[in-house]
């Protein structure tokens, strides 16, 4: 059980140097003279913790006052909004592979990170939320600021703690590290009331865990790799899968040295981008709902598919009786529970995926995949991913540009809507850290923040948030916090004065009823932006003038940059399968007829 | 074409399903637990939690009406949660289920000898008796229950209130 993993963990902890406010005092002073909220920063600080990401209030002065009195390393960065805080520290996560770490207070504060919280939650993201509470005999007292976080935010948590006793908290915040970045990552809530936070702690800095319900280390099935080895033998047009479990599991070699081995096709879903090379002859990029017409004609006419670390979620596979009906289903997850829960597969493997896909690569050879092979390259020219270069301003024409200009080496962190989808297929990502995207909670407002995460993250590194002009002005308050600390984050407004995906969804399945989705009263993004003391703004209007403001954006890096790009107003995504039907239903291009409704959501 | 996948933790029949959780006993423990159920609309008939031999753990024995196609999905995502060590749907073969139910009946002189026969057969203790009223206890499977509570129909039931059904795996099975 999970005993294994705590003496390990014990064993690592113990071997590291103490942590330096402890060396000088001595262990027995120092657990004397340590507060509760003392107590919550020195586990941070032996968590490896760089940077908090918050926002004060009355009922987290304790902790914030702590950040001052430890002395601690740990970065306090004040944001905005909390919301923003969550995404930040989201960023940060998806691209170092480390917990980001949230700070608020209580009530309001708390209740503003839930969004982020749920964003983290649905895209198997790390990271502990540390929020203020009142002061436990005011729990349930409708006291001023008082909100019952932990009841509100308990389904979209990983796990989650309401702090009772100021002795528990080494233990817990080593818990919601541990929890938070082990099997399928989430958010972790610690809800600390303030009396306790302020108590003095006595007990043990580095206590043992106590989670005996959770085990997250899954040893490897043979059995199971065997069998999935067998069927791939049979395959004759096998196509691979990778979703954001192969990034997580940091597998991407491993995904590449199997695909190479098996000469099959590898598409990835929009969070699994990065998992494997999109300029690579074996890719043919996204699938799903806006992927590309070769990605989803090859789940139309594969005779086996394999999903390693995606959760053959709704945006994949259409309708789930149709969805690869014929086809041989293969499932290698680390969630047991994803197992059979959309569609019913055929073999399945538990368990991490870099090691599943090592055991696995030793049982197979090279396939007969030429004629397959070549059948799909036919698609790739015949049905290319394209737009016209000329009338309008185009969003694909702008990210066309920048995936050339940035060789499609930087960090792209998009927002939600018509841009991303765009900005999925038209920016190839190459590096496993290079796409960042609300995939599951489809979070407006989330790109820039998550920017500004990664580029802490990564400060040498390029990073472009690709955004619409709805979701930009739910969180471009952060602007303040990237102008701040010098952060070169390139933002790429593309504004069409709509909230576009939902226009074109009226446009081809209401009529072309346009009901709240006009954005008219748009500020100049360029002229906002230069507000910021050391923000820079920008404004595209020309397809002539791309690259040249592309360029300025990128020449820029004494602070954030924003590219205000007036762009085509009402364009539509192609290709496209509406929701709720068959992949074979997929569009290429404007229908000619009226539409039926979708039967999907959305 | 797609292979039937047995859970060995599900039980095969369908229907009404009794799932005993073994969990760890920390607060909150029992929302999460119904927030699984509730989110995928499963409706608890019956709930029973209580102390484990360890007292740092609690058995929960719940009884669910719902689906049975999503009874697998309810099982993995309950057994995910952190606090749960173990989440398994029993059968009446694999398992021993039993209830209690105390029933007060509007009985006086004339009726009370009918009343304590029926009682008899059913094994029911009287555990209140007064000169209009008496409170019978019994224990059983659900089934014996219903019958019980079917034959006492023609009397004037006052109040009925019953634990719910608590569950342990027969031979050398866990619960």
């Amino acid at each position: 059980m999970s005993t294994t993993t705590t003496e390990s963990k014990q064993k690592r902890a113990s071997s590291n140097a103490p942590t330096p406010g402890l060396e000088v005092k001595g262990p027995a002073v120092s657990k004397q003279m340590l507060d509760g909220a003392q107590a919550l920063v020195k586990g941070l600080e032996r968590e490896g913790v760089e940077y908090i990401w918050g926002l004060s209030g009355g009922a987290a002065i304790p902790i914030f006052d702590a950040i001052v009195t430890t002395g601690t390393k740990i970065k306090l960065v004040l944001v905005r909004h909390e919301q923003g805080a969550t995404h930040i520290a989201d960023g940060y996560a998806r691209v170092t592979g480390r917990p980001g770490v949230v700070l608020v207070t209580s009530g309001p504060g708390a209740t503003n990170t839930v969004t982020g919280i749920l964003t983290a939650h649905m895209d198997s993201v790390p990271m502990v939320v540390l929020t203020g509470q009142t002061i436990s005999p005011m729990l349930g007292k409708d006291a001023f600021q008082e909100a019952d976080v932990f009841g509100i935010t308990m389904p979209v948590v990983k796990h989650s703690y309401l702090v009772k006793k100021t002795n528990d908290i080494p233990r817990i915040v080593k818990e919601a590290f541990h929890i938070s970045n082990t099997g399928r990552p989430g958010p972790v809530l610690i809800d600390i009331p303030k009396d306790i936070s302020s108590a003095p702690c006595t007990a043990e800095l580095d206590p043992p865990m106590d989670l005996p319900g959770y085990n997250p280390v899954i040893p490897v099935d043979k059995a199971r790799v065997m069998a999935i080895a067998e069927a791939l033998r049979k395959a004759k047009r096998p196509v691979l899968l990778a979703g954001h479990g192969v990034l997580i599991s940091r597998a991407w070699d491993s995904l590449r040295r199997l695909a190479e081995t098996l000469q099959a096709p590898v598409t990835t879903t929009l969070l699994g981008k990065g998992a494997f090379p999109e300029n690579h002859p074996l890719s043919l990029g996204m699938l799903g709902m806006h992927g590309t017409a070769y990605a989803n004609k090859a789940m139309v006419e594969c005779d086996l598919v394999m999903s390693i670390g995606s959760r053959y979620d709704d945006r994949i596979i259409g309708q789930a009786p149709k969805f690869c009906k014929d086809a041989v289903r293969i499932h290698i997850d680390i969630d047991a529970a994803e197992i059979n829960k959309m569609i019913r597969v055929h073999h399945w493997c538990v368990g991490d995926a870099g090691e599943i896909l090592d055991e696995l690569t030793q049982h197979v050879q090279r396939l007969d995949t030429n004629d397959w092979l070549n059948h799909l390259n036919g698609y790739k020219k015949k049905f290319p991913l394209k737009y016209k270069k000329y009338g309008g301003l185009k969003m694909q024409y702008i990210l066309d540009e920048l995936d050339k200009l940035t060789g499609c080496n930087a960090i792209i962190s998009t927002d939600v809507g018509q841009h991303q989808m765009w900005s999925a297929q038209f920016n190839k990502t190459t590096r496993p850290d290079g796409w960042l995207s609300s995939g599951g909670a489809g979070t407006m407002g989330y790109g820039f923040p998550a920017a500004i995460g990664a580029q802490f993250a990564k400060p040498k590194d390029q990073v472009w948030a690709v955004v619409g002009d709805g979701g930009f002005q739910m969180t471009m308050c952060e602007l303040a916090t990237a102008a701040l600390h010098k952060l070169p984050v390139k933002v790429l407004v593309l504004n069409n004065h709509y909230l576009g995906m939902v226009r074109q969804w009226q446009e081809l399945f209401f009529d072309n009823r346009e009901s709240g989705v006009n954005l008219e009263g748009n500020p100049d993004f360029a002229k906002l932006a230069e507000c910021y003391p050391g923000a820079k703004g920008f404004t595209l209007k020309r397809g002539a003038d791309i690259r040249k403001i592309l360029k300025r954006a990128m020449d820029y890096n004494d602070g954030p940059s924003v590219i205000n790009a007036e762009v085509e107003k009402a364009d539509n995504v192609y290709p496209m399968i509406p929701a709720g039907r068959a992949i074979e239903d997929m569009i290429l291009e404007a229908p000619k007829y009226k539409m039926e409704k979708p039967t999907g959501s959305t | 074409m797609t292979t039937s996948i047995a859970n060995p933790h599900i039980a095969q029949s369908t229907g009404n399903h009794t799932i005993s959780v073994y969990v760890t006993n920390k607060p909150g423990v029992l929302a999460r637990i119904a927030q699984v159920f509730a989110r995928r609309g499963y409706n608890i008939e019956s709930l029973v939690v209580s102390p484990a031999m360890d007292g740092q753990f609690s058995r929960m024995t719940i009884g669910l009406s719902g689906n049975p196609e999503g009874m697998e999905q309810i099982i993995k995502q309950t057994s995910k949660l952190i606090d749960v060590l173990r989440c398994v749907d029993h059968t009446d073969e694999d398992a021993v289920t039993k209830e209690l139910a105390l029933v007060k009946i509007g009985a006086g002189a004339g009726q009370r000898a009918e009343v304590l026969q029926i009682g008899e057969h059913f094994g029911c203790k009287t555990v209140d008796l007064t000169d209009t009223s008496m409170i019978l206890q019994c224990t059983g499977n659900s089934e014996k229950i219903d019958a019980l509570i079917g034959m006492l129909g023609k009397f004037r039931i006052i109040e009925l209130v019953r634990t719910g059904k608590v569950l342990m795996a027969r031979g050398d099975g866990l619960t």
